[in-house]
């Protein structure tokens, strides 16, 4: 049986107050188990990014948790409500439990600190008993576990490549041995021989640390490779939800099948590839009934007017996959069986 | 047994090419260098290039390997160091002014970001009218520009005209911008147009969208295209012939086919394997990819390594290419397919082990 580690449950995030209010993620369900990597996967604006931002109480003004909760199960085994916790909690819960690494990481370095100050300002911050030579000896640790020679301790963040820099960051983030790691397009910046480099390294942490990740980007075919479940999202909603080889051989929804055929392939005969017409829903107006009905080429009579519920399809159960698409209606919808609140 | 990849056969229907373009980038010295030798990065190195009509060449590389180097010097944008540039044979070298007008008259630019490139206090009306204006295209009354301007809206399919011509850049998306940063190139009626990087900001799901614009432009306007890339399996899709650059030089060309289905020089099939793939879940991951033997990163463009600059990495280094750059080298497997890579040398011979795997398709 697999343990859940974060368990998000109805989370609803809203730029603004009042009328005005975007409402950029809206009532999303989802449970990272341990060991897993889990992707979130959306175009631009489809509140991938707010969701995690959400999750860790790092959302900058104005936006704010409109709802829900987000469950962390401690190693310990207590269970704590993330978005409950009070101020000193908080930062004692960041970066010791969840860490998070983000969008255009190189550059999120100070660049008038050496990279050893960096790394052990970290570890003295939740660790203040340590020894400064206790701290140092930690800091060339990380450094060897994401592959960089320790001589490197000393050098300032110019003098470090793209994916050295990146490699640092990850490096920081398993400082404290953190159970989840939430990853906001870690390589985005970074080439693609680079970005292998990365994420196979970060695969191989994961079995030896035992940590589960968070792996959010734009590049579906990039999760499909790396990630062990992918929840796709649009317009603030998931849409679909699955283990990644279930959603590359037989994706249900109309958006993940379109965001999978959008990729021309490099192997194998030439298939046709056409993207998704139109363009990402304006939050501030979203369509009626299902968000992604005026651009989907299969949408029906119900698409336009009802919002058809995130849960199983046929044949599947709540833990396995859910889609929310009135080509494949689900009986139950996720979240259904708690309580909300 | 070596090519040239400017082919004797110069038909009429080159629009563009580059002999032998090098740029070199002086770099500051500190005091203590100052009367050592001047230094430089040697951003692109010999490169060879020929554009054609009705045809989109793909330069592929990663960051930092010279590809928008080179599109800035085509465009003349840059001054080139050494090297020739030839508009319909004929030598153009334009830093301004007139000749430089006459020149992006028929080569056009489209960068990357749209949200740049675009001035945001000015209306999509302005920024085409401008370019029709000032490339002789505008016509003599208000009517001719009207019709021009919904032609060009028409043919980057935003349509209908009149609900985009008065908007801003604020108030279209991503795909929407590129769509009228390409009518502003097409608005000088070019005969090349450079794209660098044109999709590489935009959402997964338009890129599409604007790639086969541009296939279509170029096959309805003949235009000659080079799509600056670093996504290797869009130019497989989009692109007629395909170039690889690595560290300012040209590693391999050909057909875009055979360049992705057959790479020979070891880096592109270094670039080709660490694209993301899903169908590699249940491949051979544990065989070990030369993702993983070739670690390492590209060399300082300040002292590249001498020889061919791959050597450093390559998994399949002999001691010629420490020593000596490579020509291009035939592949043989397709017409024009061929590699600066020592490897296929027939005159070198090889250890059996040395002789690399095709890629498996």
């Amino acid at each position: 049986m697999k343990q859940p580690v974060l368990e998000i449950k109805n989370l609803n995030v809203d730029y603004g107050l009042g009328d005005n209010a975007v409402h950029a993620v809206r009532e999303v369900h989802l449970t990272l188990h341990k060991g897993e990597v889990l992707g979130l996967a959306g175009e631009s604006g489809s509140g991938k990014s707010t969701l995690a931002y959400g999750l860790t109480r790092l959302l900058p003004p104005p936006g704010i948790v409109a709802g829900g909760q987000v469950l962390y199960h401690a190693p310990s085994g207590d269970v704590v409500d993330v978005l409950r916790l009070s101020d000193s909690e908080l930062r004692a819960f960041r970066w010791s439990e969840v860490s998070i690494v983000f969008q255009g990481a190189m550059n999120s370095l100070n660049p008038v600190h050496k990279v050893s100050t960096q790394l052990m300002d970290v570890i003295k911050a939740h660790e203040p008993g340590l020894s400064r030579d206790a701290r140092l000896a930690r800091a060339r640790e990380l450094l060897k576990l994401v592959g960089i020679s320790a001589d490197r301790l000393d050098s300032y963040p110019h003098q470090l490549s793209g994916g050295m820099r990146q490699r640092v960051m990850i490096g920081m983030a398993l400082a404290l041995e953190p159970q989840v790691v939430i990853m906001d397009e870690p390589t985005t910046a970074l080439d693609v021989v680079m970005q292998r480099q990365i994420l196979r390294q970060l695969v191989d942490l994961r079995e030896r640390l035992g940590f589960s990740v968070i792996f959010i980007t734009h590049d579906l075919s990039l999760l499909v490779e790396f990630s062990d479940r992918i929840a796709i999202m649009y317009g603030g909603r998931i849409v679909e939800e699955a283990e990644a080889h279930e959603i590359y051989r037989n994706p249900l929804h109309p958006y993940s099948e379109g965001l999978l055929r959008s990729f021309p392939a490099l192997r194998g005969p030439k298939r046709e590839v056409k993207g998704i017409a139109g363009s990402p829903p304006d939050l501030r107006s979203m369509p009626s009934g299902c968000s992604f009905h005026p651009r989907c080429p299969r949408a029906f009579e119900p698409c336009p007017d009802v919002l058809p519920i995130l849960g199983p399809p046929d044949g599947y159960t709540l833990d396995t996959r859910t889609v929310a698409c009135h080509l494949h209606p689900a009986t139950i919808a996720v979240g259904a069986k708690e309580p909300v609140g | 047994m070596t090519v040239s990849a400017t082919p004797a056969a110069s038909t009429d229907d080159v629009v563009l090419q580059a002999v032998k373009l090098t740029k070199h980038f002086p770099v500051r010295r500190s005091a203590s260098q100052l009367f050592g030798k001047s230094r430089a990065i040697h951003a692109v190195d010999s490169v060879d290039i020929v554009l054609r009509r009705g045809r989109v060449t793909a330069l592929v590389g990663e960051s930092g390997s010279g590809k928008s180097t080179v599109a800035k010097l085509l465009s003349q944008l840059e001054r080139r160091t050494s090297g020739d540039i030839r508009l319909h044979g004929e030598s153009v070298s334009v830093h301004g002014g007139r000749p430089f007008r006459q020149y992006v008259r028929k080569v056009q630019m489209i960068f990357q970001d749209p949200f740049a490139s675009l001035n945001p206090t000015h209306t999509v009306r302005y920024h085409l009218t401008r370019s029709l204006r000032i490339h002789g295209n505008a016509g003599k009354s208000g009517a001719d520009l009207q019709r021009a301007l919904d032609a060009l809206l028409t043919r980057v399919n935003l349509t209908p005209p009149e609900r985009y011509i008065d908007k801003f850049p604020h108030e279209l998306s991503g795909g929407q911008r590129q769509r009228v940063a390409i009518a502003r190139a097409l608005g000088a009626d070019p005969e090349a147009l450079l794209a660098d990087e044109p999709v590489s900001m935009l959402d997964v799901s338009i890129r599409l969208g604007i790639l086969t614009l541009l296939r279509d432009l170029k096959e309805r306007l003949s235009l000659a295209i080079l799509y600056i890339t670093h996504d290797i399996a869009s130019a497989r899709y989009f692109a007629d012939d395909t170039l690889v650059m690595y560290a300012g030089q040209m590693v391999e060309g050909g057909d875009s086919e055979s360049v992705t289905q057959n790479p020979a020089h070891p880096y592109t099939r270094l670039l080709i394997e660490a694209a993301p793939d899903p169908d590699r879940i249940e491949a051979a991951e544990a065989s070990g990819l030369a993702g993983d033997r070739a670690a390492g990163e590209p060399p300082s463009l300040i002292d590249p390594p001498p020889g061919c600059r791959f050597n450093p990495r390559c998994p399949y280094v002999m001691d010629i290419c420490r020593v000596e750059t490579p020509q291009h080298f035939v592949v043989g497997d397709s017409a024009g397919h061929w590699a600066a890579c020592w490897l296929f040398d027939a005159s070198i011979p090889k250890q059996p082990e040395t002789h690399a795997p095709a890629v498996q398709a």
